[in-house]
C-alpha cells in the first residue's frame, strides 16, 4: 500500500516528466518550465498587474465569466459550469494558478477549461484566431496577479 | 467453470455499462425543448400564434407557395394547399435519391426551385427560404419528430455525432462539452439546454428575426472561435441531421420563438 503522500509525489513526479518532454509550443509562445502542477516562474518575466487582471477577467470578451461567478457584484451576468473564483489565491499558489490559466488540460485531460496560452493540438480553429493563444503572456501575468489578492471564500 | 464464466459476463457488463457512460448522451426520459429552459413569457409569446412574431414568416410564406414564376409553377401549382405538407419538415434532413446524400429543408426547397420551377435557388438565411421553410415547418406544428428513421442516413448521422462529440476551436471545446454534460447550468447568464432542435426556423429575439438551425450552429461555432461550416458543407448537414434525431419523438414546435 504506498502511503497517500508517496503517491501524490510519484503522481506528481511523472507529470512533472511528462511535461517537461512536452513538444515545443507555436513559435510566438514563450517557452516555460512546468515544476509538479505548477509553473513557477512568470511567462516572459512579465510582471502582472492585478487591476488589469480584473478588467481581463470581468470583460466578456476573455471568456471567464461565462463560466465562473467571483466577487464582482456590478457583474449581471456569471456563469455556473465552473468554481467561484471567490477564495482562489488562498486555494492554489502563483504558479499552479499560472498552470491552470496556461494549459489546464496537461492536469485533466477532460476538462472544459481552456487552456488560455496555447496555440497548437488545437483542430479547426478560427481564421482570426488561428495562432494565437487566447491570452498574452502580459496578460496570463495580469490575471495570476489578480487571482492570488482573491483570498476572501465568499 | 461455470463461475468463471459468469465472472467473465459480469465484467463483460461492466464494460458495457462503462462505455455506455461515456457515450454521455441524454437519457430520451430527460430530454428537453429549449422551450422549458425558457421565461413563461416567452412561452407564452410561442404559443399565442396571434403573438408569435414567427408567424410572421409563416404569412410571408403563404403568399409566396402561391405567386407564379413568370416561367414555372407556383409552389401550389403541384403540392396544391400547403397543408399538403403536413408531415413532411419532421423528416428533414431527409435522403435525397439523386443526389445519394442527405438533404436538410432549405436545401429541399431550393432543388425544387432549380429542377421544377425553372427559379435560381434562393441565398441562405434570406427572407423568402425563410418564409418557405417556416411555412413548410408550421404545417408539421405539434407532431413528433422523424428524422433519421430512413436506415440510409445512419452512416451521415454517425458524422454528425462525431463532429457533436469533437473538441473544436480555439477554446477547444466540443458541442457535447455544454449540451450533454452541463445543460442544467447557466453560461454567463443564459440557459445552456439539449440542442434539440425542435422549432426552426426559429424567431429569435436576440436576431429580432426569423434563423434557421444552421444559423444557430454557426453563432456556437464562433462562440468556441472555430471555422464555422458553409451552409451547404456535408458536415454542416449531417450536424444537422444528428441533432434532428437526437429529438426524434419529440413535438415539432415551428415557429418556435427562442430568447
Amino acid at each position: 500500500m504506498v502511503s497517500r503522500r508517496r503517491a501524490s509525489t510519484l503522481l506528481s513526479a511523472s507529470v512533472a516528466t511528462l511535461l517537461l518532454t512536452a513538444p515545443v509550443r507555436a513559435s510566438e509562445l514563450v517557452p516555460y518550465a512546468v515544476i509538479g502542477d505548477a509553473i513557477p516562474l512568470p511567462l516572459a518575466g512579465a510582471v502582472g498587474d492585478a487591476s488589469a487582471g480584473r478588467a481581463i477577467v470581468v470583460n466578456r470578451t476573455y471568456t471567464c465569466l461565462l463560466c465562473h461567478s467571483g466577487p464582482f457584484t456590478e457583474q449581471r451576468f456569471q456563469g455556473d459550469l465552473a468554481p467561484s473564483l471567490a477564495g482562489t489565491g488562498s486555494r492554489w499558489s502563483e504558479g499552479q494558478l499560472r498552470l491552470r490559466l496556461v494549459d489546464a488540460s496537461r492536469l485533466n485531460a477532460a476538462t472544459i477549461m481552456p487552456s488560455y496560452y496555447r496555440a497548437d493540438g488545437l483542430q479547426r480553429v478560427g481564421d482570426a484566431w488561428l495562432g494565437k493563444p487566447i491570452l498574452s503572456a502580459q496578460q496570463i501575468e495580469d490575471v495570476v496577479a489578480y487571482l492570488t489578492t482573491l483570498q476572501n471564500p465568499s | 467453470m461455470k463461475r468463471l464464466r459468469n465472472i467473465s459476463l459480469s465484467l463483460l457488463a461492466v464494460i458495457a455499462f462503462t462505455s455506455l457512460i461515456e457515450a454521455a448522451e441524454i437519457a430520451p426520459g430527460e430530454r428537453r425543448s429549449g422551450a422549458s429552459f425558457m421565461s413563461v413569457e416567452t412561452q407564452a409569446m410561442q404559443n399565442d400564434a396571434t403573438a408569435n412574431p414567427g408567424m410572421l414568416g409563416v404569412l410571408d410564406g403563404e403568399v409566396l407557395w402561391t405567386r407564379k414564376p413568370a416561367a414555372g409553377r407556383a409552389c401550389a401549382d403541384c403540392h396544391g394547399d400547403a397543408s399538403s405538407m403536413r408531415g413532411v419538415a419532421v423528416r428533414y434532413p431527409a435522403f435525397d435519391d439523386k443526389l445519394n446524400r442527405p438533404v436538410d429543408l432549405e436545401q429541399r426547397v431550393n432543388l425544387c426551385r432549380v429542377d421544377h420551377q425553372q427559379l435560381p435557388p434562393l441565398a441562405d438565411e434570406s427572407r423568402d427560404l425563410l418564409a418557405l421553410t417556416a411555412l413548410i415547418g408550421r404545417q408539421s406544428q405539434g407532431m413528433p419528430i422523424e428524422t433519421g428513421a430512413d436506415s440510409r442516413l445512419q452512416a451521415f448521422i454517425d458524422k454528425g455525432r462525431d463532429a457533436f462529440m469533437r473538441r473544436q476551436g480555439q477554446l477547444n471545446l466540443a458541442c457535447t462539452n455544454c449540451h450533454d454534460d452541463n445543460w442544467d447550468k447557466r453560461l454567463a447568464g443564459s440557459a445552456i439546454t439539449q440542442a434539440h432542435p425542435t422549432g426552426y426556423p426559429v424567431y429569435r429575439l436576440e436576431w429580432q428575426g426569423l434563423g434557421s438551425l444552421k444559423r444557430r450552429l454557426r453563432n456556437c461555432m464562433i462562440g468556441v472561435r472555430t471555422q464555422p461550416y458553409s451552409a451547404d458543407a456535408p458536415e454542416m448537414v449531417e450536424l444537422e441531421l444528428y441533432l434532428m434525431s437526437r429529438a426524434r419523438g419529440m413535438a415539432s414546435e415551428t415557429p418556435a420563438v427562442r430568447p
